[in-house]
């Protein structure tokens, strides 16, 4: 299960030592640097756990810690998200089947005396917005500090290996994993402190202060003190509703990206897509080059959704997009065996007499993503429903500052966009977050302004008028 | 609700939609030279192909706008090919009843110069067979994708645009 050759990728330099967890007692052969999820699905393990009332088995689903269908009991302690914690040598992993109780002979960390760490700019998130933020409110001159949940920076694209699309000065034409690293290493070169394995748990505000409760590889408890904060925290996977939606081996695309691009994991056989949107046909075309079959890719809409080319990319191999068709049930007893798909008529009505059925041991969905809000929303930001932006977001100014002074946002979490656009706002937020600390000087407005221009130009086509019409209801000036 | 082109509906360009909405070059132009045909009909916000052409032969009014070739600028050099992060360029040179193919190669395994290929066309059908002439590695393309060029009977030319390597 675990890939050898890829042509883009070379795992044997990023796997590490070999060590031993356990699984339900078994040993299980893993890798120094990958994550508990990754390994138990590289040994063939997809159920990870029963739901409490029904029994039903349960698997992984966004493998970046946003869903809980991961959650799994690790040396004895209940509701650990394996599919970002990191293996250790020795590990007990354990299914979850009745409602997880607290282990007795374990004490619970001391949380009296936190460290408290003090910066001008916090910055939760290390994806493109958040490594864009941080690097240039440093240059801006400010104090930053970084904080991921996640064991890699990166953000999602660590398993991006296709090329961007914009102007080269943009990154356009580089792989999403080289400008992980490119912007990994600017990271470095300043000095920026990062707090990796650390959640942002809490976003608080007193006065004029910022505080980031930050909980860091599950037991240390961190306080970020800071006069500005920048919100990137992402997106999450949407679901759609069909019979046995929950079945192990029912994957957003992007948990499948990060088995088979970010750690070398081969999802399965046989795959269905659900969206011919960019992540959707992105997704086939990687599943190809991981040797993994792709059945078809079935896209309700009567067109492809994504751009064309990526498209045509994925035809010529052979895989057929099917328009106006959806996803039925699954089938399956442990975990997914077959999908039923059926066409749908203009009135969006499935054909009876249309359905066919495709043997595959993976389906997955990539019909959209919903902006990570959740820290935005407790600390009190105004929030409006724009469909437009894939969901809830903030208000903001332009720049990507929230109704609460000192509090911006970047990227996905401040509506669902590209990586490219994400990075934009993420200079601009970082910039903003400079400027109102009183670090920065008012010189620095020319570089918000510029990357203002650049967001108008990419997205003055059609594939911005859609993101345009939303921004103009939640961007106030 | 405006049409609906049929490239979106299917996800491959038909010949008559290519010659619609990129326009192909000439005869007498196929057989002087390779020259860069764009198979990107749809405005999307991208503009490396014509950053990096050397003569400028790539046309594009704003970042968004379709990219139209100069087939008499163009020298056929073929960094439009290495560089298209939508791997949507190609391109063709007629010589006396074979035509040459050259198109990006994302897939393992990578072929060798000389090796026998089948031949695939927009929607992966099996065609024929081709030889491999040209291979530049990835390490060697100014867009980190590996190109190949490849020979065929020259009424493919305007068919294949993938290759399959068989190996035993």
């Amino acid at each position: 299960m675990r890939l050898t050759e890829h042509p883009i990728l070379n795992f044997e330099k990023v796997r590490g030592k070999e060590v031993t967890i356990y699984f339900e007692g078994k040993p299980i052969k893993a890798y120094e640097g990958e994550t508990i999820a990754m390994a138990l699905h590289a040994a063939g393990i997809r159920t990870f756990q029963y739901s409490t009332k029904k029994h039903r088995p349960r698997g992984l689903f966004c493998a970046i810690g946003k869903c809980s269908s991961c959650l799994m009991k690790v040396n004895g302690i209940p509701n650990v998200r394996t599919c970002i914690t990191l293996v250790e040598e020795g590990m007990q992993i354990e299914r979850q089947e009745e409602k997880p109780a607290l282990p007795k002979t374990i004490k619970p960390p001391k949380w009296k005396e936190p460290p408290r760490i003090e910066a001008d700019v916090i910055v939760i998130g290390g994806g493109p917005a958040g490594m864009m933020a941080a690097i240039h409110a440093r240059d801006a001159g400010a104090k930053v500090v970084l904080l991921d949940e996640n064991p890699m920076l990166g953000g999602q694209l660590v398993k991006q290996t296709h090329k961007f699309f914009g102007k080269r000065e943009q990154f356009a034409g580089v792989r999403g994993i080289k400008i992980a690293e490119i912007l990994g290493e600017e990271l470095k070169r300043r000095n920026i402190e990062i707090f990796l394995e650390t959640s942002a748990i809490m976003l608080l505000q007193n006065g004029e202060e910022k505080l980031v409760v930050g909980v860091r590889k599950n037991k240390e408890l961190i306080e970020f003190r800071g006069k500005t904060v920048v919100v990137a925290t992402g997106a999450m996977e949407r679901m759609i509703p069909f019979e046995n939606n929950d079945l192990p081996g029912v994957y957003g695309a992007g948990a499948i990206q990060t088995l088979m691009n970010t750690y070398g994991v081969k999802p399965g056989d046989r795959v269905l897509i659900v969206g011919a949107g960019n992540v959707g046909l992105i997704l086939a075309y990687q599943l190809y080059q991981a040797g993994v079959k792709v059945e078809a890719i079935v896209e309700a809409m009567p067109k492809i959704g994504g751009y064309f080319v990526h498209a045509a990319k994925v035809r010529r191999l052979g895989i057929p997009i099917l328009t106006r068709h959806t996803i039925l049930r699954a089938e399956g007893k442990e975990k997914v065996e077959r999908a039923v798909v059926a066409q749908l008529d203009e009135n969006w009505n499935v054909i009876p007499g249309t359905e066919k059925v495709f043997e595959v041991d993976v389906i997955a969905l990539a019909v959209g993503l919903r902006p990570s809000i959740e820290l935005l929303h407790q600390v009190g930001c105004q929030i409006k429903y724009v469909p437009e932006l894939g969901g809830h977001v903030v208000i903001r100014d332009s720049r990507m500052e929230t109704t609460i002074k000192g509090i911006f946002v970047a990227g996905d979490s401040a509506g669902i966009e590209e990586a490219t656009t994400a990075m934009l706002e993420g200079k601009i937020a970082g910039i903003g977050a400079a400027l109102a600390t009183g670090v920065a000087s008012p010189e620095w407005l020319k570089e918000i302004e510029k990357a203002q221009r650049d967001l108008e130009e990419f997205r003055s086509g059609p594939f911005g008028r859609k993101v345009l019409e939303g921004l103009k209801k939640v961007v106030i000036e | 609700m405006s049409e609906i082109p049929n490239y979106l509906r299917e996800g491959y360009l038909s010949v008559e939609e290519l010659k619609k909405y990129v326009g192909l070059p000439s005869e007498e132009r196929l057989r002087q030279k390779p020259v860069a045909v764009p198979e990107c009909p749809q405005e999307i916000p991208c503009t490396p192909c014509k950053e990096i052409c050397p003569t400028n032969a790539v046309l594009m009014e704003h970042p968004n706008a379709v990219p139209i070739v100069d087939y008499e600028k163009c020298i056929g050099c073929s960094l439009c090919v290495q560089i298209c992060p939508g791997l949507a360029f190609f391109m063709v040179h007629y010589l006396g009843d074979k035509a040459r193919v050259t198109m990006p190669h994302e897939i393992l395994p990578i072929p060798k110069v000389g090796e026998e290929v089948v031949l695939l066309n927009r929607v992966g059908k099996e065609v024929g067979k081709g030889k491999v002439v040209t291979v530049i590695p990835r390490e060697k393309s100014k867009g980190d994708t590996p190109i190949i060029t490849v020979e065929m009977p020259i009424e493919l030319a305007w068919d294949v645009r993938a290759v399959k390597v068989v190996r035993e």
